[in-house]
């Protein structure tokens, strides 16, 4: 069967310590058995080293910041796909995702581009703040949390929490107090970063196993593979992870993606607690950086994404090989300056 | 006393625990225990089959074999259903 060219735009391609999904997803699209794949890259930066991957990435060019709004990001998009005629889109990052959900209708009808998105009240369901109210609606376990927006509400939370407790940033950054005295200096330290409110979230102690997962929109779940970190950099990033054999897990998955009728990609963070029970602690919009693991054990997400995004109907996976591992690895690309130089100044590579 | 099911052992003495994604690598003799594990061996079977195999005396082969069996519980590798 011959396949069928497409051209895919794709974001996220920086691949540093803290990597974006972009380069896992274009390699999960490259290996495709229904698609020859074309790749238009969308960067931000000059730097992300996606761009000058020219075995990965056909085409590049750069889109403005999020906080451009939405209008600067369709002119953009509009110029783009009038050199590319773009099939499908797949935004990667959490900061950009508003946006394309915003544009998501606009981008179909008048430009052809189709993509796979949650929903705006299914984006704004999942965030930090609101966790522990997503958690039941969807019948899955939340660690009690709460939001606070002044160090003076600490003192108070005595009544609700005990300590150890988790002191969260709205977007990033999470650091466990073990006193009063610990959450206030965490307090300001996260809220100098990333402002306000601060998540005060109940500690859990057990182990941290990851989903990355699939939904259909209507209430299925198309895939999911297991993932326990087995190397940690100094951000919380998994460097090696391997599948793992748990029916309960891929059961409380199906679950959440199933109750919230999740559409798209996402990542699901789970911590196992010593008594076996599983906590949902965060819940990514977006296909995570080790997505191509999925794609190791036998779950092409991204292409199944495509799939869905062009309107055609996908059967959900059944299977993966468990005990696979990832072993990510960092490797320093030479470049030339031209390169850099048209990137930079073009906007386009 | 039983091992936990999925757990996958090579004949190197590599195990893995599929349903935590550790991994570990024991000796020829823990090798044999986990064989006689597998096999539904009671204690009392496991120490006679040591001490036959390694001459060693039944205090050593029990006082070892305990040890190890503690070293699988902590490592959530064996259950205690009798």
């Amino acid at each position: 069967m011959s396949k069928r060219k497409i051209t895919v735009a794709v974001t996220g391609l920086n691949n540093i310590d803290s990597p974006g999904p972009g380069v896992p997803v274009i390699r999960a699209l490259k290996e495709s058995l229904l698609f020859d794949v074309r790749i238009v890259g969308l960067s931000y930066e000059s730097l992300e080293p996606g761009l000058y991957m020219h075995d990965l990435v056909d085409k590049s060019y750069q889109v403005p910041l999020p906080s451009a709004g939405i209008s600067s990001l369709l002119e953009r998009l509009h110029y783009i796909n009038e050199k590319e005629e773009i099939d499908v889109i797949i935004p990667n990052f959490d900061a950009e995702l508003h946006n394309f959900i915003k544009l998501e209708k606009q981008l179909r009808s008048d430009f052809g581009i189709a993509s796979f998105l949650p929903t705006s009240e299914q984006f704004e369901s999942r965030h930090k703040s609101v966790l522990y109210e997503f958690g039941e609606a969807n019948d899955v376990k939340v660690p009690f949390s709460k939001m606070i927006f002044s160090a003076s509400e600490i003192e108070g939370l005595k009544k609700e929490f005990t300590y150890p407790l988790v002191i969260k940033g709205k977007y990033y950054d999470a650091s466990v107090a073990a006193t009063p005295e610990q959450a206030v200096n965490y307090f300001h330290k996260i809220s100098a970063k990333w402002g306000l409110p601060i998540i005060v979230q109940q500690f859990v102690s057990g182990n941290e196993v990851n989903v990355t997962a699939l939904g259909d929109g209507k209430g299925n779940c198309i895939g999911a593979v297991p993932m326990r970190k087995l190397y940690i950099t100094d951000k919380g990033k998994a460097w090696a992870g391997i599948s793992l054999d748990d029916e309960k897990l891929i059961e409380i998955s199906n679950r959440v993606i199933g109750n919230s009728k999740w559409r798209g990609g996402c990542e699901l963070e789970f911590i196992k607690s010593n008594e076996g029970e599983y906590y949902l602690l965060e819940m990514n919009p977006r296909f995570p950086a080790w997505v191509y693991l999925a794609v190791g054990c036998g779950q092409n997400h991204p292409e199944a994404l495509v799939q869905m995004a062009l309107g055609e109907k996908v059967v959900p996976f059944t299977d993966y090989e468990r005990g696979k591992l990832f072993i990510r690895y960092s490797f320093d690309q030479i470049v030339n300056l031209s390169e850099f130089e048209k990137i930079s100044t073009l906007g386009e590579l | 006393m039983q091992l936990n099911k999925n757990i996958a052992i090579s004949d190197s003495g590599f195990i893995f625990n599929p349903s935590t994604g550790d991994s570990f690598s024991t000796n020829p003799v823990g090798l044999e225990i986990i064989r006689l594990l597998r096999e539904n061996k009671k204690k009392d079977a496991i120490i006679k089959e040591l001490t036959g195999r390694f001459s060693i005396d039944d205090s050593t082969a029990e006082k070892d074999l305990s040890d190890f069996l503690l070293v699988l519980r902590n490592y959530q590798l064996l259950n205690d259903h009798e």
